[in-house]
């Protein structure tokens, strides 16, 4: 039992630390946590939806359109509402993060209804892979993991290695230094924010199909996310998707353990304490700031 | 409404002048309405209830203000979080406290005034919140007000100065969930029955407050009062949005070609997220920001 446990909140564990690496790309650019990011990625899995299903569209297109659409919609936050705010506190970003996810949420229920949907991915759930007598691993639950961690891999090849990834922790270190050594910093922080809105899309299609599909299913994810990012630390990469893992393994193990019901508020309390003792998260450090 | 104002002053006094982030104050008005109803069921007078469960909501305030004098940004804005979610699953949960269906509330006794139970309620929740804008408006210009104020600035520099951090930050949050829980308490008898799912106490209650906050103008008493009221006139307004006498029609023939119209409820939160992004971007004072506009471009006038 406990393997299946540990299976299952891995492939969990990959979904928040997908949705943690979001958020956290864009606060390693820019310092803001981007609320929105949950209602961005639930717009594009429904655009993914009615592109497969209105469409007519196989599943490969779908989510090709469906990762542009999501870019798109990241440079779309970016360049309209952040980029005219006049008083740049980190408050006030956060507010207009969360003012767009009210405005997406209000969007999405608007036209399509709180009715629940169903999306097809080519995964079924019901096809078991591998199964002995102790776990059962399901079709559906290998693709999450693997896709998971293709993304993330893909992610930190980009960051690390290409010149994009160098000029986005350039622009995160020193904004006026890297405009003198010709970096453009708007288009960057516009594509760190289309990054990480297309790896908050791939979360929410992988979510979909666990959760079903309807404005409001990406709260939960968001805010697991969110809490993984900060348990491990929001400027580290590393940090964020072990925090990701970790979150999924202590939520899963508590919840059958101990107590189903109180899980999630028992996850968020070890991130408090967590917090409390290492106010940067695991793996980060902690930056004193100058007056 | 009235409720509303209230805890837009709590909140207002958290983040706009101290500078500290809260997402989970939907938590504190929580425990405000039931730590009073629970109280009222043991027979405690209504004054008495009421202000037990502003205190209880008080503790809490200084129980989650004890971490985050650590933390800033995003951090203290996921404990807060954390907390606000963690009240409302708990209060869902716990069975003595009416668990998913939710406790009723005993109403209180309002015959020496003469008037109908709901007006006399009315009037009594207008001279509480009266109390407390008042009571708020002399905080906010005493020592302690300036302290908050000196703590958003610059933090370092006010510890720098001997302004004690941790006692003053102790007190925002302590204060905030005060008039939180009294707000909590007022509600919980102006709605005659509390559910742990019910809009203000849940997530999306807070981020409602921390908007109210916002539009009127962070930092300033006079702000939070024009901000609830327009925010609560907007809520009701859009509730009905199909009956509003221009716009209505409209937006449900533009409902009906583009998009669904079973959702148009969900407008609302359209226009909830529209304005708090269109102030934040073009009048960071918010409603207060204008007033204070208009007021100096009519004392200037002939210039």
């Amino acid at each position: 039992m406990l393997t299946q446990l540990i299976i299952s909140s891995l492939v969990i564990g990959s979904i928040y630390s997908l949705m943690a690496l979001a958020m956290s790309i864009t606060y390693k650019a820019s310092e803001i946590p981007n609320f929105a990011q949950g209602e961005m990625a639930m717009i594009s899995t429904f655009v993914t939806f009615v592109l497969l299903n209105s469409g007519g569209l196989s599943f490969y297109p779908a989510i090709l359109i469906t990762i542009l659409f999501s870019f798109c919609l990241g440079l779309l936050l970016e360049f309209v509402f952040l980029r005219r705010a006049k008083d740049p506190t980190p408050l006030s970003f956060i507010v207009i993060t969360i003012g767009f996810q009210l405005m997406l949420y209000g969007i999405a229920g608007w036209k399509w209804g709180s009715d629940q949907r169903q999306i097809n991915l080519p995964f079924s759930e019901s096809k078991v892979i591998f199964q002995n007598d102790s776990v059962a691993i399901t079709e559906l639950n290998l693709a999450t993991l693997v896709i998971a961690v293709a993304v993330l891999l893909l992610i930190f090849l980009l960051v690390q290695k290409t010149k994009l990834g160098l000029a986005m922790k350039a622009c995160q270190q020193n904004v006026n230094a890297s405009r003198m050594n010709g970096i453009p910093s708007d288009k960057i922080l516009a594509i760190s924010f289309g990054i990480s809105s297309v790896v908050g899309t791939i979360a929410g299609v992988l979510v979909a199909p666990i959760i079903t599909l309807d404005p409001s299913m990406m709260w939960d994810p968001l805010l697991k996310g969110f809490a993984a990012a900060v348990l491990g630390g929001m400027k580290s990469l590393y940090g964020v998707v072990i925090g990701g893992f970790l979150l999924g393994i202590i939520e899963n193990l508590f919840g059958f353990y101990i107590s189903i019901e109180f899980k999630s508020v028992v996850a968020f309390a070890i991130i408090v304490l967590v917090l409390y003792f290492k106010p940067s998260g695991l793996f980060d450090k902690h930056y004193v700031r100058k007056v | 409404m009235a409720v509303n104002v209230i805890v837009a002053l709590g909140l207002n006094l958290l983040v706009g002048n101290t500078g500290q982030i809260s997402l989970g104050h939907a938590g504190f008005v929580a425990i405000g309405a039931y730590a009073s109803v629970m109280c009222m069921n043991a027979g405690v007078p209504f004054l008495g209830a009421f202000l037990i469960s502003g205190l209880i909501a008080a503790l809490f305030g200084f129980l989650l203000g004890i971490p985050s004098l650590k933390l800033e940004g995003p951090y203290l804005a996921i404990a807060t979080l954390a907390f606000g979610l963690a009240v409302s699953i708990l209060i869902g949960r716990m069975e003595f406290l009416g668990g998913r269906m939710g406790m009723s509330v005993p109403k209180i006794d309002l015959q020496w005034t003469g008037l109908k139970y709901d007006l006399s309620l009315y009037y009594l929740i207008i001279i509480i919140t009266i109390i407390c804008v008042i009571m708020t408006r002399n905080i906010v210009k005493s020592r302690i007000g300036r302290a908050f104020q000196a703590i958003r600035d610059s933090d370092i520099a006010a510890e720098a100065i001997g302004i004690n951090l941790s006692k003053y930050k102790l007190y925002s949050f302590g204060l905030s969930a005060f008039l939180a829980g009294l707000a909590g308490s007022l509600l919980a008898l102006y709605l005659g029955f509390i559910t742990p799912n019910s809009t203000m106490f849940t997530f999306i209650g807070s981020i409602n407050f921390l908007a109210i906050v916002v539009l009127g103008g962070l930092g300033f008493v006079a702000g939070s009062v024009m901000g609830a009221i327009v925010m609560t006139f907007l809520n009701l307004q859009l509730e009905n949005v199909v009956d509003l006498p221009l716009i209505g029609p409209l937006l449900y023939q533009f409902s009906e070609t583009f998009m669904s119209t079973t959702g148009i409820a969900n407008v609302s939160w359209v226009f909830t997220g529209l304005i708090l992004i269109l102030v934040i971007l073009f009048e960071p004072l918010g409603l207060y920001g204008l007033w204070i506009r208009a007021k100096i471009y009519w004392m200037r006038w002939p210039f």
